[in-house]
């Protein structure tokens, strides 16, 4: 808007240009490379032109068929855990105190689970879901419902929708309550002079002023959970059978698995792709939030 | 200081009214329930960890029958499973340094000055944020391999700038912009240069934001195990990596998985214990 135009500003931007271009344009081109070849093992590549894709794009044959199954199951989970997490991470964002000690102690119990390293989300989970061991599992069963993560593909399901809401529904909930801190107390003060009720105050004041973080939220745990795999890898394996084998597990299994590397690098490509597509309408929608928000935010301001 | 001390509590009194008059009656139950269903899994992990094997597989009890703190001998006294928690701590520190280093200025650039290409740079650096490391895994590991730093927690630490500095930018960069560019052209005209402003002036003023951006490529980078993972085999191995190789060898042993995953627990609160209050500030004040 009324940022001075400097072109010398590029100098400042070189490090991370520099840094970010080693470890994401050099790799991106290998995979590239690799997605138009195929390979016997022995190093020895032969050109493949547009194989891959074609392979890739048809759901008849084998690799268009698992990626187009992945692709499904993948979407289905990420619909599912935002239709959790984001209600009750504004739910859990409009019941935390806001001040005194409280404040620090629920911020920190809740951010723990963001901090658990990925494999011992599984590890915990595990543990906790198992028949055997598990308290969860275990209390489960005992109320008469059968319920064994490993054989049954529902429960399956259940276990790690359950444990994205445990590890990722705080985050939402911290960017919610970050929105809600930024309201003066003279919004507050108004709906009450006028008699607003608490669903006014929540539709009018507080959800319009959560609604940039809200989209952040929504990207972060839409495209982590678009790519999510150490989780499930660890308490399912993708497992049973192929009912929980997201993109990012198939295409580990084709890279590291089978050296499968031209059609894992055809996959990767296009897995990017959607990724972008994705990201590029989120960042127009935030950006054009970006254009309107001084306004607003002189206005409350003064 | 104690102006705005005082201000605060007013507005912090003023608020708890104004909230009173709207609290949803389930607000105080929800939270519970909330932090109940957080604080579970984590409890019976704490309690398997002091359990026996023994006890673990005989049957089902709430608390241990016999508290045992072998498991975590174990872990303190054999150098396979120590070494991983300072390979990972190590690279962890490594990689929040660099980003933040690195960031300063692209987050200082981007919220003070337009330039040739600067909308369509941060969109890149943002993408790659959200690319997905799998995609990374096998052309890192011929990349780390070819120039020589394979198995280093220096491979791990760079593979990670590749999701850490354009997250580092993007926090940075919203810290920065609620700065008012005043404060730059004042420093100016009292002659200070840019390097000395930015260091003995701007970044003080953004310390909190600093601290929330540190607190985020620690977390990013201590969970990410996919990258670590495949960057190293022996010299460099993370600890999550360490659990998971060791449990799967020979049988499972239950006891000793759950004590090396509360440890891996403790770096986690220790880091949000100190940004507790920059948390609360900062989340208010940055993007995220």
């Amino acid at each position: 808007m009324d940022r001075p135009y400097d072109n010398r500003a590029w100098l400042l931007v070189l490090p991370v240009l520099a840094i970010v271009a080693f470890s994401a344009v050099i790799p991106l081109m290998t995979v590239v490379n690799y997605s138009v070849q195929d390979t016997f093992g022995n190093n020895q590549f032969f050109w493949n032109g547009a194989g891959w894709f074609k392979e890739l794009l048809d759901p008849s044959s084998d690799l268009g068929g698992r990626v187009l199954s992945s692709l499904g199951r993948n979407l289905a989970f990420s619909g599912i855990i935002l239709a959790i997490e984001v209600p009750l991470g504004i739910a859990v964002a409009l019941a935390m105190p806001r001040e005194g000690w409280k404040v620090a102690a629920t911020l920190v119990l809740m951010a723990m689970p963001l901090l658990v390293p990925w494999n011992v989300v599984g590890t915990i989970w595990q543990v906790f879901a198992r028949g055997d061991i598990g308290l969860l599992g275990y209390a489960v069963n005992k109320l008469g419902i059968p319920y064994n993560y490993v054989s049954d593909p529902i429960a399956a399901w259940v276990t790690i929708v359950a444990m994205d809401v445990w590890h990722w529904t705080s985050l939402v909930a911290l960017l919610c309550y970050a929105g809600l801190k930024s309201i003066p107390d003279a919004y507050y003060q108004a709906a009450r002079i006028d008699g607003a009720s608490r669903w006014a105050v929540f539709r009018f004041i507080q959800l319009p002023k959560m609604r940039r973080v809200l989209i952040i939220a929504v990207l972060l745990r839409f495209m982590d959970s678009f790519m999510i795999y150490t989780e499930p890898f660890v308490v399912t394996g993708g497992g049973p059978g192929n009912s929980t084998t997201f993109l990012s597990i198939e295409l580990v299994k084709l890279a590291l698995g089978q050296f499968d590397l031209g059609k894992a690098a055809a996959m990767s490509i296009a897995y990017n792709l959607v990724i972008l597509a994705v990201c590029w309408v989120f960042y127009t929608v935030m950006t054009n939030l970006d254009v309107e928000r001084p306004q607003a935010e002189t206005g409350a301001a003064s | 200081m104690s102006a705005e001390t005082a201000t605060a509590a007013a507005t912090a009194s003023s608020v708890s009214r104004a909230r009173s008059g709207f609290r949803i009656d389930g607000g105080a139950i929800t939270l519970t329930l909330y932090l109940l269903f957080l604080m579970l899994p984590i409890y019976w992990l704490v309690i398997m960890s002091l359990k026996t094997n023994a006890e673990i597989t005989s049957g089902m009890t709430l608390w241990p029958q016999q508290i045992t703190f072998a498991n975590y001998r174990t872990i303190f006294t054999d150098a396979s499973w120590y070494s991983g928690y300072i390979n990972s701590l190590s690279y962890v520190a490594i990689n929040t340094v660099l980003s933040i280093c690195l960031a300063l200025p692209a987050a200082y650039a981007f919220s003070r000055y337009r330039f040739l290409g600067d909308k369509h740079l941060f969109f890149w650096l943002l993408s790659n944020r959200m690319a997905p490391p799998a995609i990374f895994a096998l052309p890192f590991f011929n990349l780390y391999s070819a120039i020589g730093l394979f198995d280093t927690p220096w491979a791990v630490a760079l593979a990670h700038c590749l999701f850490n500095v354009p997250l580092a930018v993007w926090i940075l960069e919203g810290f920065m912009s609620g700065v008012p560019r005043e404060i730059d052209e004042t420093a100016y005209l009292d002659g200070y240069s840019f390097p000395r402003f930015f260091a003995k002036i701007f970044m003080p003023i953004i310390a909190n934001g600093i601290g929330v951006t540190a607190f985020f490529c620690f977390m990013f980078s201590w969970v990410e195990l996919l990258l670590a993972r495949t960057l190293t085999t022996v010299n460099a191995k993370p600890i999550a990596a360490t659990m998971t190789r060791t449990v799967s060898a020979a049988g499972m042993d239950w006891g000793l998985l759950a004590a090396a995953g509360v440890l891996t627990l403790v770096p986690g609160v220790l880091v949000i214990w100190f940004v507790r209050n920059y948390i609360a500030k900062g989340f208010a004040l940055g993007r995220v």
